[in-house]
């Protein structure tokens, strides 16, 4: 009896406090474990920290609480799409699956099942045409606009001219490396130069042939999209046929310290592409310090802060919380939906204020979304490591890529797919 | 002489260097099949958790130190000292024989008999334990591995040939040695089976598991034995690809550009695994060197199991395998 009152008592009492406010759920596409790990494990510890420091901190975001759920693709574009349809159902507001293949299987489901996916600087690079790829956003970058931010580079140090240089883009075998030939091409058309193209196969542990032939042809510049241990290797090849590093130039995912690290000094002055800062000279790291890593809530070992994949991770974490508050106040409700989520991905700002006060001034660029344009303003900077402080140093302020080449470009391409998926357009 | 011809001859002396690399990751898997009808897929994590295990002695860090601390709450990561690479080396090997003597009681002993596909899935599930094993150990972080090999362009053979072709040829300080240590390993083992009781021993088993256990061979012992030379072979392989790329969780990869050189050279000969990967090592890369540039390159994977499977055609047992006739 006294149970049973009890139990009548609780009810009523939940009932009379209202309806809880569910955890914003955040999915995390993670690769812990596999062939690339070493780039996975940095990635998807920013990811957690950034979160884990909101709900430590400021209690969630807008008052409800922030929910990493983490899910195993060990890089493996099946696992990706089971891990998608696993968490799915959890209430998942946006997706960040950290691999170009996947994203490319999960095109076609977000937009079916109504819930944005975030592919930052990677994926699919028409993706960035909103009137046809309504749930995807690749902000603030793409590959295409890396590629020509990396000519823009090369354009600067040579006096505004490339007709007759050589350059050789040494790219993994995947949907991912290929991304960036198509708009080479098209500028190498513009500039003069002339373009080489090297694959390797996965993994990417052997690259005898594609640095013999480098050292055959001598082009002025090697551009690379690599990943995993294919970066290590093409660092360390390049070394070993004593091409110049300072005229090898990595794709943002080509410059992480576990790229550079393993040549030793050998590496030195090996350039990259920065979609953000780098090192720990921001005010957030103190606030992650106190909150999350002295108190013992650090993800994974704890050993990845100020690395550039662990801020990679955290960069992206910090944009799909901004996109959660833009949500919010659009649609006057703390507790958003998927589709709530995507309108506030969409109408994202991002200023240098905001950035300020998020504790990363300077950090990354400023931008806004729109219906028309999800890649952001295609913006990036130069890096170069200097392997005796062990550090990536910027050496440029953000480039911005060639819109009169990459947005025709984007235009075909995405027009293309609207056409095979008969997608009508929108933002019109 | 045409230039084509000396980058063509560039290319296959790397061909042949990258080939005794092959080689390496080849001969454990032929050792253990060899002496026990084992095709051991856990080889190429075998390569990696000795080349985790090196850098983690040499590093002087402590073992499971991630686990511990979390459990704990602790701050352990090293011992504070550094060890020099050739007692981290006889350490590493310590722990090789001492995995092999775990292997053989916790996994093959239970075994015994059972079809070869059941000691085959025995070992995949070996390779995702020791993956996972080598990951909590020590750690998911790429590792330089440094244990004193030279590496870069070798200056004497870019200057001898630049004087007979008027164009320097590239091989690697690296290739060099381990066509080097590959063929003291070779010598060694040839050695070693020929000419010590143990080798006899092995030879025997090798032949005939059930006429070497009647006259008192040990199998126990044998694949113990066995386990620990595989052990010694991919803590060689370890070291080698290790120095070139990191010691990460791709090495253990490597094991499959060992297959088209196992089916090329025979599962059962060491000979044959060394000139298995010669010739993979050879064509793939005249291959990608002549036909790549009009295909779009990245031929080398494909193209060694497509030459494996031609040999295949007119050898099934391999260049140097042993013919097997069933009779009725």
């Amino acid at each position: 009896m006294k149970l049973t009152r009890l139990a009548a008592a609780a009810v009523a009492a939940s009932l009379a406090a209202g309806p809880a406010l569910a955890d914003l759920v955040f999915p995390s596409l993670s690769y812990r474990t596999g062939a690339y790990a070493a780039g996975g494990i940095p990635f998807a510890d920013g990811y957690a920290d950034y979160f884990t420091l909101l709900n430590e901190r400021d209690g969630g975001i807008g008052g409800v609480k922030a929910k990493v759920i983490e899910c195993e693709t060990a890089y493996n574009t099946e696992k990706g799409v089971e891990c998608y349809e696993a968490t799915k159902g959890e209430g998942a507001l946006v997706y960040q699956p950290l691999s170009t293949g996947i994203t490319y299987q999960l095109i076609p489901k977000v937009t079916e099942d109504d819930i944005p996916m975030h592919t930052m600087g990677y994926g699919r690079t028409s993706a960035a045409n909103g009137k046809v790829f309504s749930h995807v956003f690749n902000y603030p970058g793409t590959y295409w606009d890396g590629a020509s931010i990396i000519v823009k580079h090369l354009l600067e140090i040579n006096g505004g001219d490339l007709s007759g240089k050589k350059l050789a883009l040494v790219y993994h075998n995947s949907a991912y490396g290929k991304e960036p030939i198509r708009t080479l091409e098209e500028l190498s058309k513009k500039h003069g130069y002339e373009l080489t193209l090297l694959a390797v196969d996965h993994p990417g542990q052997e690259q005898k042939s594609q640095w013999l032939q480098i050292r055959r042809e001598r082009p002025d510049y090697v551009l690379m999209w690599g990943w995993g241990v294919m970066n290590q290797v093409a660092v360390q090849e390049a070394a070993n046929i004593r091409f110049p590093m300072e005229n090898f130039i990595g794709v943002w995912w080509s410059g992480s310290e576990n790229d550079v690290l393993p040549a030793g000094d050998a590496a030195n002055g090996y350039k990259a592409l920065a979609m953000h800062g780098t090192g720990m000279d921001y005010p957030i790291y103190e606030d992650l310090k106190a909150h999350v890593y002295d108190k013992g809530r650090a993800a994974g070992a704890g050993d990845q802060i100020g690395t550039v994949l662990y801020s990679r991770g955290m960069y992206a974490a910090m944009l799909a919380a901004e996109a959660a508050r833009t949500a919010q106040d659009l649609h006057g409700t703390a507790d958003i939906t998927a589709a709530m989520m995507r309108d506030g991905m969409e109408a994202l700002e991002i200023t240098e204020e905001r950035m300020t006060e998020l504790g990363l001034p300077g950090f990354g660029p400023s931008f806004k979304v729109t219906c028309e344009n999800h890649g952001g303003p295609g913006v990036g900077m130069i890096q170069q490591w200097d392997a005796s402080a062990k550090e990536w140093n910027l050496i440029t302020g953000f480039i911005e890529s060639d819109d009169s080449v990459i947005e025709p470009l984007v235009q075909e391409d995405s027009m293309a797919y609207a056409k095979e998926n008969n997608i009508e357009l929108r933002c019109e | 002489m045409p230039e084509q011809l000396i980058f063509a001859t560039e290319v296959a002396l790397n061909g042949l260097m990258t080939g005794v690399l092959y080689s390496l990751v080849a001969l454990g898997f032929v050792l253990i099949f060899k002496a026990s009808g084992i095709f051991n897929y856990s080889q190429g994590v075998l390569a990696l958790f000795a080349a985790l295990t090196l850098v983690g002695f040499q590093d002087g860090q402590v073992p499971f130190s991630h686990l511990i601390n979390a459990t704990f709450g602790t701050e352990i990561h090293g011992f504070g000292f550094e060890l020099p690479a050739i007692i981290a080396i006889v350490l590493t090997l310590g722990v090789m024989v001492l995995l092999a003597i775990l292997i053989e009681k916790l996994v093959l002993k239970h075994l015994v008999n059972q079809e070869p596909i059941i000691l085959f899935m025995a070992t995949i599930g070996l390779a995702y334990f020791l993956e996972g094993l080598g990951d909590i150990m020590w750690g998911s972080d790429i590792k330089n591995l440094d244990v004193g090999l030279p590496q870069g362009i070798s200056p004497v053979i870019d200057t001898v040939t630049y004087e007979w072709f008027g164009y320097g040829f590239f091989i690697d300080k690296l290739d060099i040695v381990a066509t080097v240590i590959a063929a003291i390993l070779v010598i060694s083992l040839t050695l070693f089976s020929q000419y010590s009781k143990q080798g006899r021993a092995l030879r025997a088993v090798a032949d005939d598991h059930q006429a070497a256990l009647s006259v008192g061979v040990s199998l126990r012992f044998i694949w113990v034995l066995v386990w620990s030379i595989a052990g010694l072979v991919a803590l060689v392989a370890g070291i080698m690809w290790g120095t070139k790329s990191g010691v990460q969780f791709s090495l253990s990869l490597i094991a499959l550009k060992a297959l088209p050189v196992l089916m090329l050279g025979g599962f059962t000969s060491i000979p044959g695994a060394i000139v298995g990967g010669l010739i993979i090592g050879v064509g793939e890369k005249l291959f990608e060197f002549t036909v790549g540039p009009m295909v779009g390159g990245a031929t080398e994977n494909w193209f060694a199991y497509v030459l494996a499977l031609v040999f295949l055609v007119f050898r099934p047992q391999g260049l140097f395998g042993e013919k097997i006739i069933e009779r009725v």
